[in-house]
């Protein structure tokens, strides 16, 4: 990580220099919300494979990087893309036919995980999970814990309540700390330096980005460094975070972003009704992937296929951020 | 033979969880049905309620109705849009904890109120794999109150879960305290026949009311495992208020309780 003043770069460039095949990644936003999409597709475009993802809720971003194969393992809470797929499609069939590895923990202690690691301390403690499966079921063999070690040695601990039971507990769940390799995240504002300011919810993203050793930052507007300093109060991500800066307007997109557009649930179930693709062949699901993915050399291209029609039936209201009266389906 | 009812399953479900939400409530809410749960109990019984959502925003203006609790519907007028970490801090933190009710949805559901959201087969190479916990195995850990909404079938009402991803009474008795947990989890079941409940004392789940046109016996045929009916009255049935507030005010397009 740099402080130099301008970390402004395209998009292919940052993902070329920071996202390699085995990188253990995280991707901003929530399930249809301020997911880094532009980011997503160019990973895929460039083919790199073997990712380890860590999420807490995610979806679109990361059921297009499990159906474009690049994910080999992966460690989540949730994986659902609201109406459209309430199971991401291409992660369940993933798992059906045993063809990533992967481990179930909750929103809470992933979100941990992340803080955790942006704390720099081994583990955080909480009282979620006692009892439940997802301390039972442990996804990644003790032996390649130990042979890998960007893994923690166990899934996670149960300890007795050092303080006695201080605080009405009596046992705590103890979660490993996440330092990813490379978050992506894509915000509303960014300056060239990579200070960000976020609208809406920021989910968990603060934490990814502040856990990892190198971060992208997409941005709906690359602003002046004077308007983003003007209020502080606004801004969540200082630039010593921050790796790499990629002006996207509309990076987020099929998925919403807070002010700016909502999501395109129409997209979303195309997207949904072409990985639901049962054929052996995978023709539907290919011909998505080849139109809208592959056969486009950048996001910009991917919007002009899109079209103006669906991107202005998107477009936020500025009263409320999102699109009012918006048909979805 | 089930008379017709001046209400869909759907509307009785959603009156029913509504009922159990009391003024001051702080309501977890995910989407669809026990949302409009959320919003009837607001408008109906409990207008101190608040709404709450696992990614972070308070008390949301929801002038339409989201469709994920990422939707940026719930980001509109929401008295702070904070994040993750925050949100489960607020349930985990006794003090605002002891105030939050949740609502969740599963696939599967046993005797002692504990959930299944993540698959069904074996956990490495199931059947049919579902999105997961997301933050339910976090609010059924904390927090004193819960309401399972369920479509009442023997598939789902089973004797074992094939994965327990949200803790109610675990094995019953005192094993929720002996694994460590506070007292809370699912404390009532419902669903499109009936109300269930959880017996203090053995944390087995027992049919409180049946609705009506609906028989403790259709219930019991409905679930695996052997369930107390002796308790078992008929449910008040929705008041015409109550329905009215609800479909007038809370789903006027009915894009939840359908046509």
């Amino acid at each position: 990580m740099t402080n130099h003043l301008n970390k402004v770069m395209p998009l292919k460039q940052a993902i070329e220099q920071y996202v390699k095949n085995g990188s253990h990644i995280s991707i901003g936003g929530f399930t249809l919300n301020r997911n880094p999409m532009a980011a997503v597709y160019e990973i895929i475009r460039q083919n790199i494979k073997d990712l380890h993802l860590y999420a807490h809720s995610n979806g679109t971003g990361l059921d297009e990087l499990i159906g474009a194969g690049c994910i080999s393992k992966l460690e989540i809470a949730y994986a659902g893309n609201g109406k459209a797929a309430p199971t991401c499609i291409r992660f369940a069939r993933s798992i059906q036919n045993n063809e990533i590895l992967f481990e179930d923990y909750s929103n809470y202690m992933m979100s941990l995980r992340f803080m955790a690691g942006a704390m720099g301390v081994p583990f955080l403690p909480t009282l979620s999970g006692l009892g439940s499966d997802i301390l039972t079921k442990w996804g990644f063999s003790r032996s390649m814990r130990k042979s890998d070690p960007k893994i923690a040695d166990k899934k996670l601990a149960v300890i007795d309540n050092p303080f006695g039971d201080w605080a009405e507990a009596s046992k705590v769940v103890l979660v490993p700390a996440i330092n990813p390799d490379i978050t992506i995240i894509h915000v509303q504002k960014a300056d060239a330096m990579g200070t960000c300011s976020i609208k809406g919810l920021s989910f968990a993203d603060i934490e990814q980005v502040k856990a990892s050793k190198n971060v992208i930052v997409t941005c709906e507007k690359l602003v002046k460094k004077e308007e983003l300093r003007q209020n502080p109060d606004l801004n969540q991500i200082p630039f010593i975070h921050v790796s790499a800066v990629c002006h996207v307007p509309m990076g987020g997109y099929p998925t919403a972003v807070y002010g700016h557009y909502d999501y395109d649930s129409k997209y979303l179930r195309k997207f949904a009704i072409a990985a639901k693709d049962q054929n052996k062949n995978q023709d539907k699901f290919k011909k998505y992937q080849d139109k809208y993915i592959y056969g486009v050399k950048d996001h910009e291209a991917f919007l002009a296929i899109v079209g103006q029609k669906r991107i202005d039936a998107i477009k936020a209201d500025p009263r409320t951020g999102y699109s009012v009266n918006m048909k979805r389906d | 033979m089930i008379t017709a009812q001046p209400y869909t399953p759907k509307e009785i479900m959603t009156i029913m969880a509504a009922r159990e939400i009391k003024n001051g409530d702080i309501v977890f809410s995910g989407t669809g049905i026990s949302m409009l749960a959320a919003m009837a109990a607001k408008n109906i019984n409990a207008p101190e309620s608040v709404i709450f959502f696992e990614t972070g925003a308070i008390d949301s203006l929801l002038e339409e109705l989201p469709f994920a609790v990422a939707d940026p519907r719930i980001m509109y007028w929401a008295a702070s849009n904070s994040r993750l970490t925050d949100s489960f801090a607020t349930m985990q933190n006794k003090i605002t904890g002891e105030k939050v009710i949740a609502i969740l949805g599963a696939a599967q559901i046993d005797i002692n109120g504990n959930l299944n959201t993540t698959c069904i087969g074996d956990y490495f190479s199931p059947e049919i794999r579902f999105s997961g916990s997301g933050g339910g195995c976090d609010v059924a850990s904390f927090v004193p109150r819960c309401i399972a909404f369920m479509q009442h079938e023997k598939r789902k009402f089973v004797k074992k879960l094939d994965y327990l991803t949200s803790p109610g009474q675990l094995g019953g008795s005192n094993s929720r305290r002996e694994a460590g947990l506070r007292p809370g989890g699912v404390s009532a079941v419902v669903t499109n026949l009936g109300v269930m409940r959880f017996d203090k004392d053995s944390g087995r789940m027992y049919l409180d009311k049946f609705y009506p046109g609906i028989t403790p016996e259709k219930i019991l045929e409905n679930t695996e495992f052997k369930m107390d009916v002796s308790k078992a009255t008929q449910a008040d049935p929705p008041t015409k208020t109550e329905l009215k507030i609800l479909r007038e005010d809370c789903d006027p397009q009915r894009l939840i309780l359908g046509r």
